[in-house]
């Protein structure tokens, strides 16, 4: 049964795409009444029989945010209140979040009057609920009501947050501290000052250090809110103390905001006050919370005063970051790994050669793979500032240490930046030192790495162009058709699948089309269906009179095959065709084209089925009345009528008469 | 009354379902390259300013009585002192004074007498919490799998274990006097000390265990506090981490508070059960705890035998439904609650339980199926069956009569013909006219199946199939 009312419950949302035919409801006052009558006696009923499935009360909770239109628009929106007020004080978590979501949507659409006379009771009973759950929803809806409503009200309302930030229980200061951002923001500037400070210094130094780190997020708004020079005393003295919480979690959460925080309180705090915690952070005896203040060295730097950056960072981080290369946690180093080339754009061609190249060489070195692929990741900051080849010694030995990894994820990963390197390494370095590796890896043991390659090759090619292609890449993979292993035989397939259109029609049909038409006769069945695949993919880069006379041949030959699949591939692959015809406008259904189409595909016999939606959606649309009858005479060609096409023909006679 | 406690509960099979796993594959842990065990230092160690050398100070029990006072304190004193046991050369000869220190020290409190003095406790206290209570540090595995992987080790037990052993004899004493300890064994001590419980180590989590529950039973005045922290703990776990080490610890301590439960049961306790204890049922880590919370279940109904509906369909309400590992837990929780069902509770509940029993009776895994047919095993259950077979017999007959005919497993069809065969010698004739009416509604079904497949192969100008 509840399956049945999760039902009904998307269907009454659902049903909100037809307010027009309730529309005629809202015409007098009475019938709107009634309406909304109606809804709010339906809502109970559900709410009141289905207590026990949490996916239902997730859905019905979600749902009732969006129900505003249907009981009656705005001026009964109230109505909706108690059951997403008992959806609140649900154990689950999820539901009663989003009932507090949907309560927070609601109150947006309640008149002033009307938030003060049915929502704000509400928040207030619920911030008085005998069980937790009721007082950390209440916590979420403080903000929504609390700038419309008048200003006994707004005392009061600011009385029950106070409370539930010292509530015994920590799930609900936990709410509260997670909502004294969002709560500070909409109080006026005194209230600030006065409450939430006294409430913030409270929460952030809470027995608990879930509570605390919470307060470390609301650090951030409440920073932003006050005058700057309040912050010296109402907010660092707490912010000083996060930063050296014995509980690693916290300082976790500080290291994590710390580009935010730091915007928050400005140039002159920061240079007093963050550089040596962020000093301390960096040099934390928890693994975590290094990584997680290596993350935001370049944030930090970037976002220093500018008129004495470079001496901050050359005499009190960069000395943090030498150390952290040799970190011990390899997170830590992967951390810093992904952000330390973000410095060189801020120390300059000068400081970035003497100071970090080391360090990069040193991580390029890294012993763990994760290290040094982060550093690959990010040459182009490096390119910008120094070039590249200040690197490329170093680099070489780490690609290709990483080109053949044990793992090969790893290897997979430096595939993906291959093209990058390319282009930034140039052509020349590229053919010398990289190219070998490329074609290696079109031979590795693993298919992913296989895939990889052959698509990184296309990348390469839209880079360097086709005639590159012509000269160092197209021979290799052509080679490999004559390979003894089939699956290397079936990588040739794959390239020129993924090269032919970058390397444009004329060398696919000169010398791709040639070794893929060769192909069909291996005796390797999967090849052979493979080269009937390649055929449908290249066929778009061939021209017709390819198409025709070569294409056409070998694909109805693979067509009657002996093995089942390359059968059905080459079937796939000539209706494939059509498809594709059909698809490049070359054919307007209401130009002849269409009929000569038909015909030519007719020519292929028995082989051919009639595959695709568009034809039978072109034989029942309603434009075609004057084709219809023509093509019909074509399809009564073609041998193997399917029931769809047939059951199209009924269609199209009821639709033409 | 409430006041009395009972040694904590030890569960016979602890990690009974981790062990003896016989679905044939080998255990993540085992394919995993074995690490070695690592251990870890506590978050709390930060590089202190200078490190300080220790000097051994005379043994106590070659001290005069006079100034033996003087001595313990010292020695407690020159305990606080930590050491960074990660790095295992430094300090060497100081971490061994400490560890004599500590021993003398245990020793010097559980067969001295007259060591207590109020002066003492401060001392005692500052050097407890100064060694023990720390931050944990970050689990070094973040999918750390307490059935499957080795808990990381806490570095430096060789001190911390005599800390906990010496406060443990601490509160043992004969001569400890709770009312001057409790300003020192305040509520932030025991908020700490439960924090502790989240430790990897199992080692520590057992000393905890024990401590907690001395204290609980000599600090009448922290009792409430206790269960109202453990409240909170567990409910931060159902709800917001799902992640918390010591939760068999705790159970296990609640399975023996409880049993000193007074009656009639307060409103708090009843909550605690509904509110807590069942959910806890739903965590995705219940094989690490059942057996400790099946056992704190069972307390409270031979307390209040008035819940066991209650608990039944709460049950009912969070039973698994894709987990058979889980399933077969809760089957064995609601047997040891059938084991001391009354009779009238049992008729209350009847209905919605073997509809469920029924279901699980027919589960393809056979694990299921075995656990929930060995109820038929169980005399008293048995004998509640008997009496309500009316009741029973209908809601079970469809499930077992299909097994038997159906099931994959043979071991599950035998014992199924089993559970026939008893079912039957309990009401023949209404057993009879079940199998009549079962085999004419499965004979219309059949009728129907072969009349739908025939007009459809009629239309279909196929052989029809008679």
């Amino acid at each position: 049964s509840s399956q049945q009312h999760q039902e009904a419950v998307h269907h009454c949302a659902s049903s909100r795409c037809g307010e027009d035919s309730h529309g005629k409801l809202y015409k007098n006052d009475t019938e709107t009444q009634l309406y909304s009558l109606k809804m709010y006696s339906i809502i109970h009923i559900f709410y009141n029989t289905i207590y026990d499935e949490d996916e239902v009360l997730l859905a019905l909770a979600e749902q009732l945010g969006n129900f505003t239109m249907l009981v009656g628009g705005p001026e009964y929106v109230h109505c909706l209140l108690p059951p997403l007020e008992s959806l609140a004080t649900v154990e689950e978590t999820v539901v009663r979040d989003k009932a507090v979501e949907s309560l927070r949507k609601i109150s947006q659409e309640h008149s002033p009057v009307d938030l003060e006379v049915h929502f704000e009771p509400l928040v207030k009973r619920l911030a008085s609920g005998d069980w937790f759950t009721s007082r950390t929803s209440a916590c979420g809806l403080f903000s929504v009501c609390y700038p419309r409503v008048s200003s006994t009200v707004k005392a009061e309302i600011r009385q029950h947050f106070r409370t539930l930030c010292s509530d015994d229980t920590p799930m609900v200061r936990r709410a509260a501290a997670s909502k004294l951002g969002e709560f500070a923001k909409v109080l006026e500037p005194e209230y600030v000052k006065s409450d939430i400070i006294s409430l913030f210094t409270a929460l952030a130094s809470d027995e608990q250090d879930s509570v605390r780190l919470l307060a470390v997020e609301a650090c951030v708004s409440i920073a932003t809110l006050l005058p700057q020079e309040d912050l010296e005393t109402l907010v660092m003295p707490t912010l000083r103390q996060a930063a050296e919480d014995k509980s690693w979690r916290v300082r976790y959460m500080v290291a994590d905001k710390f580009s935010e925080l730091q915007k928050a309180v400005g140039s002159e705090i920061t240079k007093n006050d963050l550089v040596p915690a962020f000093q301390n952070l960096l040099k934390d005896c928890e693994a975590e919370v290094r990584a997680a203040a290596a993350n935001k060295v370049k944030e930090f730097c970037e976002n220093l005063p500018e008129d004495n950056r470079e001496q901050i960072i050359m005499t009190h981080i960069l000395p943090c970051v030498k150390e952290l290369v040799s970190d011990t946690n390899q997170h830590v180093k992967s951390a810093l790994a992904s952000v330390i080339m973000g410095l060189s754009t801020i120390l300059g061609k000068d400081n970035t050669i003497e100071h970090l190249l080391p360090l990069f060489l040193a991580q390029l070195k890294d012993e763990c793979p994760e290290v040094r692929l982060n550093i690959i990741s990010n040459l182009d900051c490096v390119n910008e500032v120094i070039g590249i080849r200040q690197l490329s010694q170093s680099l070489l030995p780490a690609i290709v240490e990483l080109a053949e990894d044990a793992k090969w994820r790893v290897r997979l990963a430096i595939i993906e930046y291959m093209p990058l390197l390319a282009g930034q390494l140039g052509v020349e370095f590229f053919d010398e030192k990289l190219n070998t590796l490329c074609m290696a890896w079109l031979i590795d043991h693993v298919y992913a790495i296989r895939e990889a390659a052959t698509c990184n090759l296309m990348k390469l090619v839209e880079k360097f162009g086709a005639e590159w292609a012509q000269n160092t890449i197209v021979p290799k993979v052509l080679g490999m058709a004559n390979d003894p292993n089939y699956l290397h035989r079936m990588t040739t397939l794959f390239c020129i699948n993924a090269l032919s259109e970058a390397c444009g029609q004329e060398i696919t049909t000169k010398q791709m089309l040639p070794v893929v038409l060769k192909m069909s006769n291996d005796q390797v069945a999967n090849v052979r269906f493979n080269v009937a695949k390649s055929l449908q993919k290249i066929g778009p880069v061939l021209d017709s009179n390819a198409l025709q006379t070569e294409v056409k041949p070998v694909l109805e030959k693979l067509a009657t095959d002996s093995d089942m699949d390359v059968k059905y591939f080459a079937q796939e692959a000539i209706s494939g065709m059509f498809d594709f015809l059909l698809s490049t406008k070359l054919l307007n259904f209401n130009s002849l084209n269409f009929i000569f189409l038909l015909f030519f595909l007719c020519s292929f016999g028995p082989s051919i089925t009639i595959p695709n939606q568009r034809l039978q959606d072109g034989i029942c649309h309603g434009t075609l009345s004057n084709q219809t009858l023509k093509v019909i005479a074509c399809l009564s060609q073609l041998h193997t009528f399917t029931s769809s096409a047939a059951s199209s023909f009924v269609l199209c006679g009821k639709n033409t008469k | 009354s409430d006041l009395t406690l009972q040694p904590p509960f030890r569960p016979h099979s602890t990690s009974s379902s981790s062990s003896e796993k016989v679905d044939g594959f080998t255990r993540k842990s085992v394919r995993k390259a074995q690490r070695q065990r690592k251990s870890q230092g506590s978050s709390q160690y930060r590089t202190q300013s200078a490190p300080v050398e220790l000097s051994p100070l005379p043994q106590l029990k070659d001290t005069p009585s006079a100034e033996q006072q003087e001595l313990f304190m010292q020695k407690l004193n020159q305990c606080c002192v930590l050491f960074d046991f990660l790095d295992s050369v430094t300090d060497l000869k100081s971490k061994e004074i400490k560890r004599a220190t500590l021993n003398e020290l245990v020793e010097y409190v559980s067969t001295y007498r007259g060591v207590l003095v109020e002066s003492a406790y401060p001392d005692i206290t500052n050097m407890i919490c100064t060694n023990i209570f720390r931050a944990l540090p970050p689990s070094d595995n973040p999918d750390f799998d307490p059935e499957e992987d080795e808990p990381t080790l806490e570095v430096s037990w060789p001190h911390m274990q005599l800390v906990y052993e010496f406060l443990l004899r601490f509160l043992e004493n004969p001569d400890f006097q709770p009312s001057i300890a409790k300003r020192h064994i305040d509520q932030k001590f025991v908020l700490q000390l439960l924090e502790l419980f989240d430790s990897e180590d199992p080692r520590e989590r057992d000393f905890l265990k024990t401590i907690l529950h001395r204290i609980y039973g000599k600090f009448l005045g922290l009792r409430a506090f206790i269960r109202k922290q453990i409240n909170n703990i567990f409910l931060q776990f159902i709800y917001e981490t799902e992640h918390f080490n010591g939760v068999a610890e705790l159970l296990e301590i609640l399975g023996s508070i409880i049993n000193g439960f007074a009656l009639p049961l307060k409103a708090e306790h009843k909550q605690f059960l509904m509110k807590v204890l069942i959910p806890l049922h739903t965590a995705k880590s219940l094989a690490l705890f059942h057996a400790q919370l099946a056992y704190c279940v069972v307390q409270f109904l031979e307390k209040d035998p008035t819940l066991t509906e209650p608990v039944i369909r709460g049950l009912l309400k969070v039973w698994p439904k894709t987990c058979s590992q889980k399933e077969v837990m809760f089957l064995g929780e609601i047997e040891e609650i059938l084991d001391v069902v009354e009779p009238t509770q049992f008729k209350k509940v009847q209905e919605p339980l073997f509809k469920q029993i029924s279901k699980c009776v027919a589960n393809a895994h056979f694990q299921v199926a075995e656990r929930a047919l060995y109820f038929w095993n169980n005399d008293y259950i048995l004998s509640l069956i008997e009496e309500n077979i009316d009741k029973i017999l209908p809601i079970m007959f469809g499930s077992l009569y299909r097994i038997s005919k159906e099931h994959w497993n043979p071991t599950i069809v035998a014992l199924v013909y089993n559970v026939l065969k008893t079912l039957m010698e309990m009401n023949c004739t209404l057993f009879d006219e079940l199998t009549s009416s079962y085999k004419a509604e499965r004979q219309r079904f059949v009728t129907k199946t072969f009349f739908v497949y025939n007009s459809l192969c009629l239309r279909l100008r196929t052989p029809t199939w008679s």
